[in-house]
């Protein structure tokens, strides 16, 4: 019954609105698994909100419906639930190893095709892009091989086809 | 006029706006942060201030003013303390809907993050605490934030905002912005008019019911007089029974036979079972709140549900509907009566006879009554008594939080909305009285009372002063068992008869508390005396305490314990014994 879902919210780009949708998930006892945020329309000033959320369906329909009835909240929409859609991640990976471990970690970069952003003798910081799959194993091979450092962006997402928001 | 000699200051501008959304009265409290505001209302006399006492009661008075007119209500307070007071208010109005429009001071915009004088985090404080609020960091977008705020606090479902107003934008200046009408918010837009298709649906449903129920809560007050009117309408040509919430009494008149009083913890006997025994239930202005449903995998099991709101977020909440239907509920009301006249459905009127002679059957319990008290007053008496004497004249009554509150709900009976007003959704105590002075201001001439308990009438007893003052001749009926008597009757009834704490020791004496503070005080301890006490209490034109001394030991019935079914009501104080709570039960509220 419990499930996962990503939401699209977009919200006008104003002083407190983080604290208002982080506030509402904190104060209702919803969990957040994944948020993102940045303006994406300098216009008319609006930011997008990507969260990732998990709970039954009535849960979901609350947190879709609570999130839809915050003032400056423009549109509310449950990609998960509305059809195909796409998500992204990029994360970026600090692995510090010398001699068959760091060719190791460099063969597996090239597999995953993340790039390097940063190379010292004894280090690399890879950038990985993909699903939260592909981050999430890219990680887990590099654990063994000198994994130092984790940066996530979290998840942003949007539907497949020519709909906007 | 050049733009330098039509620019005000924004304390002059806050003042303009007000007066162009139509605010008469502010109830507030003044400080170093807001002073230019005051100076502002010093200059002019469109706007009555009233001095409250305290910053919650100036929100509790906003409260009762704008519950008993339909207007929105105005708080003003200062920075700080003056705010974080207002705190509780603030919940109580997002609780129960109640649309607020709070003005609170703040230090200077240089200031705000730097711990300064009365310096507090206002718009992070009350975000969880009202429907939006703004914290206005220059005078160019004061007028427009404010008449923005009226906006939201009256649209959709109503609810409490805060303007927060830091002193330097008060006394900067600019020219003044009138209100654009109607006004098109960018992002906030309630869904008013409800789905056509749902109407039908609903009257389908409704239509081959056998055994309906109409449950109203308090949207149906907010939507305005003319939706209950429709209701009334509506519900007449139904022939169906119909119960109100706390929240939802007046929508439909009290002494009607369709009405079956109100439903809940201490709801009526036959109010319950037909909520438990019905097969279609039309929800209207509710939400399926704790105190209504009791046990949730119990609460009327066999019944579809049709559940009209103008918030999407009620829906599905606590209990899955079959038939949503998004709208205002005048709008809803009205598309039904038209779709019903125009399909005139065939009812089964047998199968409805039977579900009435069924639901007299529970009348007939007469849930209500009591042991009569002796030489004793019994609370549920006093209030009979304060009915018999009122009933005839322009009157409205607020309460506490409490046994009283509860009894006043079953002994009081309402003919029409906004007459009551109850803290339904936070249980204030102390509500009452402050909302009383706020109901007198809007109804100057009216019989304004309010049923209180001895315990939560000292929670804000401070505003005798503002009565005082602005001669408010609210009647404060204080049903005084000696005891926090709803925390009693949980402990007596859950906790073993430990009454820890709950008993008012030190009480003061209440009649000369009233002397001292210019208002009349009148006691009463004998059934015989009741009546003129509350006949001499009526025809004082001043504030007035009547100290009723009741039973003690008196418990509210009916009580659907914590935890339990509608079907599972304590009808007295013999059912008790025989039914210990649940162990789920003791962890509820």
């Amino acid at each position: 019954m419990i499930s996962s879902h990503t939401i699209s919210v977009l919200v006008d780009n104003e002083p407190g609105i983080l604290a208002r949708v982080v506030g509402l998930f904190s104060g209702r006892g919803y969990n957040i698994e994944s948020l993102t945020v940045a303006e994406t329309d300098s216009k008319e000033n609006l930011s997008r909100i990507t969260i990732v959320t998990r709970g039954t369906p009535m849960v979901i329909e609350q947190i879709k419906a609570q999130l839809d009835r915050l003032v400056p909240v423009h549109r509310v929409r449950d990609l998960t639930a509305e059809g195909p859609h796409i998500e992204r991640e990029l994360a970026l990976v600090k692995v510090r190893s010398t001699g068959d471990k760091r060719v190791e970690a460099l063969r597996l970069a090239d597999v995953f095709r993340a790039k390097v952003i940063d190379a010292k003798t004894d280090s690399f910081v890879f950038e990985v892009t993909g699903n939260s799959d592909k981050v999430h194993t890219f990680i887990g091979l590099m654990e063994n091989l000198g994994l130092v450092d984790v940066g996530r962006t979290g998840i942003v997402a949007m539907s497949r086809g020519g709909e906007a928001l | 006029m050049k733009p330098e000699e039509s620019a005000t200051t924004g304390a002059d501008l806050l003042v303009k706006a007000l007066i162009d959304e139509e605010v008469e009265v502010v109830f507030g409290y003044p400080g170093g942060a807001v002073l230019p505001i005051y100076d502002s209302l010093f200059k002019q006399n469109r706007l009555r201030h009233i001095l409250v006492r305290h910053e919650q009661a100036a929100v509790h008075a906003a409260e009762g003013y704008a519950r008993s007119t339909g207007k929105v209500g105005v708080v003003l307070v200062t920075s700080g303390p003056g705010a974080t007071n207002a705190v509780t208010g603030l919940t109580d109005a997002l609780m129960d809907s109640i649309p607020i429009v709070c003005l609170t001071g703040q230090v200077p915009t240089h200031l705000i993050g730097n711990d300064a004088f009365q310096e507090a985090d206002t718009t992070g404080i009350t975000r969880p605490c009202t429907k939006h609020n703004y914290l206005v960091k220059s005078v160019e977008k004061l007028a427009n934030t404010v008449h923005e705020a009226f906006y939201v606090a009256r649209s959709g479902r109503p609810g409490p905002v805060v303007i927060d107003l830091p002193k330097d934008v008060l006394m900067n200046k600019h020219e003044y912005v009138a209100p654009k009408k109607p006004v098109q918010h960018k992002s906030y837009r309630p869904q008013v008019k409800p789905d056509p298709k749902k109407i039908e649906q609903a009257i389908d449903l409704l239509a081959k019911a056998k055994r309906p129920i109409f449950y109203v809560g308090g949207g149906v007050v907010n939507s305005g007089p003319k939706a209950s009117k429709l209701l009334t309408q509506f519900v007449r040509t139904t022939g169906f029974p119909i119960t109100n919430t706390l929240m939802g009494l007046g929508t439909y008149p009290a002494s009607d036979r369709q009405f079956l009083g109100m439903l809940g913890m201490h709801g009526t006997y036959e109010a319950n079972l037909a909520m438990y025994n019905c097969d279609v239930m039309v929800n209207i202005g509710a939400r399926f709140d704790d105190r209504i449903t009791g046990k949730l995998a119990e609460f009327s099991p066999r019944s579809k549900k049709i559940h009209v709101d103008i918030d999407p977020s009620s829906i599905n909440k606590n209990v899955h509907v079959d038939l949503p239907i998004i709208g205002d509920a005048t709008l809803v009301i009205e598309e039904m009566i038209k779709a019903w006249k125009a399909r005139a459905p065939k009812v089964d009127q047998k199968a409805l006879k039977a579900w009435w002679a069924e639901i007299e059957t529970w009348r007939a319990r007469n849930c209500l009554a009591y042991k009569p008290g002796g030489e004793i007053i019994k609370p549920q008496y006093a209030l009979e008594r304060l009915y018999h004497h009122i009933k005839d004249r322009d009157h409205y009554i607020t309460t506490e939080v409490g046994q009283h509150q509860m009894w006043a709900a079953q002994f009081l009976k309402f003919e029409e909305p906004n007459r009551w007003m109850t803290s339904g959704g936070l249980g204030t105590m102390g509500y009452g009285f402050p909302a009383a002075l706020g109901v007198q201001i809007a109804h100057p001439k009216a019989l304004v009372i309010d049923v209180a308990g001895e315990a939560s009438i000292m929670m804000n007893i401070q505003e005798l002063s503002t009565a005082a003052q602005y001669r408010l001749p609210v009647k404060i009926f204080i049903l005084d068992n000696q005891y926090m008597g709803m925390v009693r009757q949980w402990q007596e009834l859950l906790h073993g008869g430990r009454y820890s704490e709950s008993y008012m020791e030190s009480l003061p004496d209440f009649v000369k508390l009233a002397e001292a503070f210019g208002a009349v005080g009148l006691r009463c301890h004998e059934p015989s005396k009741l009546d003129d006490t509350i006949k001499e209490m009526i025809a004082i034109d001043r504030p007035v305490i009547v100290d009723v001394l009741v039973d003690k030991a008196e418990n509210c019935f009916p009580m659907i314990p914590s935890g339990a079914a509608h079907y599972d009501m304590l009808l007295g104080p013999e059912d008790r014994a025989a039914r210990p709570v649940s162990e789920e039960g003791m962890v509820l509220v």
